[in-house]
């Protein structure tokens, strides 16, 4: 997994121009989130209060899930629940079935990257267009999205404008932001105007009201639910937050975080649907009541997916968000990965990052993010024989100062050897990219002790 | 005082100066400084590639050898944390809490226990600090640049080398940025801990530093590595080499 991993980092995001301008974006986004927080006076007591909301509400998820659902059923919602990625898959599309519905205005929701709705609505001829610009420019691309809040990131102006020419006409080697989003908006407005259903995701569920609370910068979710007859919105069941004042913690740090902005440009509150409209409400579970059940990690289903950690993240930032190779990319998706995929290559994400700690230290619900990185490293990810069997006997002479001391006289004796490439040479990753240290002449008990006899002679 | 010189195993077999450094300068400060040569590793490389048994036995071994001590030193900050850090899961809470309490790294060891800054150090050169992210962010050494509560000024690390005759501090950018090395990442990622670490060698040489210093041996092994691969960069030097060093490098 690893190996692919790195392989596919250096192939999907080339050293050079297009690796230095994904590391600079990405790293913006930090700074940004950087400022906010410290702009706002309330930001660490917010994270804080976030955390407890967060958990609170996990511990009683019974209780507000089915709040939730009487709440929203009440107002006029239907609320259904999907078990794993292909009940959400078979729910929606026999709803779109039902009304006859071909075309589906679609707003971000990780939730539907996660369970392939897309690919799932296409096959039974549902037509499915992206409306967030950032997953519009990776569907025309016929790629996922790399970032779970920008997912096109790793994309230049130039790829864009390319792209734009070849799907939408737009002026050969225009690249400019303005004319090619102006191009995008054109050709999304008459999809939206002939869209049969909406599909949306959701930033959280409030139980006290059965809202739906859907945060975009573009608009895009709000122009879809007002046009269309049906809107479905799909979420994973940790979404419910308990009332409507808990919002005044969760909208002040969310955008703070992703962008740095004070608040998203748009933050719709939607109780029931609309008159003459339909409402649908489907809350996954895709593996999330067994990661519930798991006291050391549960907390990552705190998340509220601002991408803060994946900002901060030396190996994201230089990997890109494909080389995880699932929905959900940087710190929180390898701490998600084992939870929520079976996959092994997927559960050995963990072993993805320098475990440097800042993803912990950005999070806004306070996610013990890279600790959990090592814990899931010592439970569950399937580690190789191989490494089972050296970390075995490299243990085995640790334990025993007279072997190690050994080992130590031997590495230095055949030192000269080791800066050689061999197949079998154990710092062979070592002499990928880096110089052999300098010889270190003798170990430092060896001359400790020496130093301690020269004193005590006379 | 009393000093128990926990040096770990890579410092002990790759960067030997560091281990020797940190007694003459403890001594110095008048510690009297010993090393048990029963010890050999902390548990850490298995901690992180995820081999919780052998951390187990080695952090046991390692927590019964220094169980009678006033205070165990060390110059690496990631095996200090995870000494403090990850102990708990791997020979319970009681031992570990004792222990973690008695385990310091060097540089926080001579501020925080012998209350010193000016340790007489002389070295008048241009040094950029590598803040490593264990001694951070987990033995809060300095103050995380992503951290948004107020700075309640400078990190222990730093305000140790500000006190150093001669010597001109360099800020290079993104100053607290990994620097790849990761211990079992590098071996597992050999691409992307080299592509972290030559961007961190670039921006110390852009601050202009003949110097990079630091706290972790590993780091400064893996950004040395880098370095004599490039042919250019700032050399690497340990705490520990910067505070005892007298007439200069």
């Amino acid at each position: 997994m690893s190996a692919a991993f790195d392989r596919r980092a250096a192939q999907l995001l080339p050293a050079g121009d297009r690796l230095t301008a994904h590391d600079s974006a990405v790293f913006a986004l930090r700074l940004k989130r950087d400022a906010a927080g410290r702009a706002e006076p309330d930001f660490e007591r917010l994270r804080e209060q976030a955390r407890r909301i967060k958990a609170h509400a996990l511990d009683h998820l019974d209780v507000y899930l089915e709040r939730f659902e009487a709440r929203a059923q009440a107002a006029g919602a239907r609320v259904h629940f999907a078990g794993d990625a292909a009940d959400l898959q078979r729910i929606a599309l026999e709803l779109l079935a039902a009304r006859g519905a071909r075309r589906v205005v679609k707003s971000k929701s990780m939730l539907t990257e996660e369970c392939g709705l897309n690919p799932h609505l296409e096959r039974h001829g549902i037509e499915v267009v992206d409306t967030d610009l950032g997953e519009r420019i990776v569907q025309l691309g016929g790629e996922p999205p790399s970032h779970i809040i920008m997912p096109a990131i790793h994309r230049t102006r130039a790829d864009i404008g390319a792209l734009f020419e070849r799907e939408m006409g737009s002026a050969p080697g225009d690249t400019d932001p303005g004319r090619l989003t102006a191009a995008a908006r054109r050709d999304l407005r008459a999809r939206f105007l002939a869209a049969d259903a909406a599909i949306t995701g959701a930033n959280f569920a409030v139980a006290e009201t059965g809202t739906l609370v859907i945060v975009t910068n573009e608009g895009n979710a709000d122009l879809g639910m007002a046009l269309a007859p049906l809107h479905i919105a799909c979420l994973g069941i940790e979404k419910v937050v308990p009332g409507l004042a808990d919002l005044a913690v969760f909208l002040r740090l969310l955008a703070r975080s992703a962008t740095g902005q004070a608040i998203s440009a748009y933050t719709s509150l939607v109780t029931g649907p609309r008159p003459g409209a339909e409402l649908h409400v489907i809350l996954v579970d895709n593996g999330r009541t067994r990661l519930l059940a798991n006291p050391r990690h549960r907390s990552a289903l705190a998340c509220i997916r601002c991408g803060a950690c994946l900002n901060t993240c030396p190996v994201y930032r230089r990997a890109g968000g494909h080389a995880y190779g699932w929905a959900v990319p940087g710190p929180i998706g390898a701490v998600l990965a084992p939870a929520l995929t079976s996959s092994d290559e997927l559960r050995r994400l963990p072993f993805a990052s320098t475990l440097c700690g800042s993803c912990s230290a950005v999070c806004p619900v306070k996610i013990d993010l890279h600790d959990q990185l090592v814990a899931w490293r010592g439970s569950d990810s399937p580690r190789p024989a191989g490494a089972r069997r050296a970390a075995r006997w490299a243990a085995r002479i640790l334990a025993r100062p007279g072997l190690y001391r050994a080992a130590g006289f031997a590495a230095r004796a055949l030192w000269p050897l080791l800066g050689r490439s061999f197949p079998a040479n154990p710092a062979r990753a070592w002499l990928a990219a880096r110089a052999l240290p300098e010889h270190p002449g003798a170990s430092f008990r060896a001359r400790f002790r020496a130093r301690s006899s020269a004193r005590e002679a006379p | 005082m009393d000093v128990e010189l926990f040096i770990p195993c890579y410092v002990d077999q790759l960067a030997p100066q560091v281990g020797l450094a940190s007694a003459a300068l403890l001594e110095r400060l008048g510690c009297r400084v010993r090393f048990d040569p029963r010890q050999t590793c902390c548990g850490q490389p298995f901690v992180t590639s995820g081999a919780r048994e052998e951390a187990a036995r080695l952090a046991r071994r390692h927590a019964s050898l220094f169980q009678g001590a006033d205070a165990v030193v060390c110059p690496s900050a990631s095996c200090v944390a995870t000494v403090r850090h990850r102990y708990t899961d791997l020979i319970g809470e009681a031992e570990a809490k004792a222990l973690a309490a008695r385990t310091f790294e060097l540089g926080e060891f001579i501020s925080r226990v012998l209350n010193r800054r000016d340790v007489g150090a002389r070295f008048p050169h241009k040094v950029a600090l590598l803040e490593s992210c264990h001694g951070l962010r987990e033995l809060e050494l300095g103050w995380p640049s992503e951290r948004t509560s107020r700075a309640p000024g400078v990190g222990v690390t730093e305000s140790l080398l500000r006190a150093v005759d001669g010597l001109e501090l360099c800020e290079a950018e993104r100053r607290d940025e990994c620097c790849g090395f990761g211990g079992a990442f590098s071996v597992e990622f050999p691409e992307l801990s080299a592509r972290i670490g030559r961007a961190k060698l670039a921006a110390l040489s852009a601050s202009g530093a003949e110097f990079v210093t630091g706290t972790d041996v590993s780091c400064l092994l893996h950004l040395d590595g880098l370095r004599r691969r490039a042919g250019a960069g700032p050399r690497p030097l340990h705490l520990a080499e910067i505070l005892a060093s007298r007439a200069g490098a």
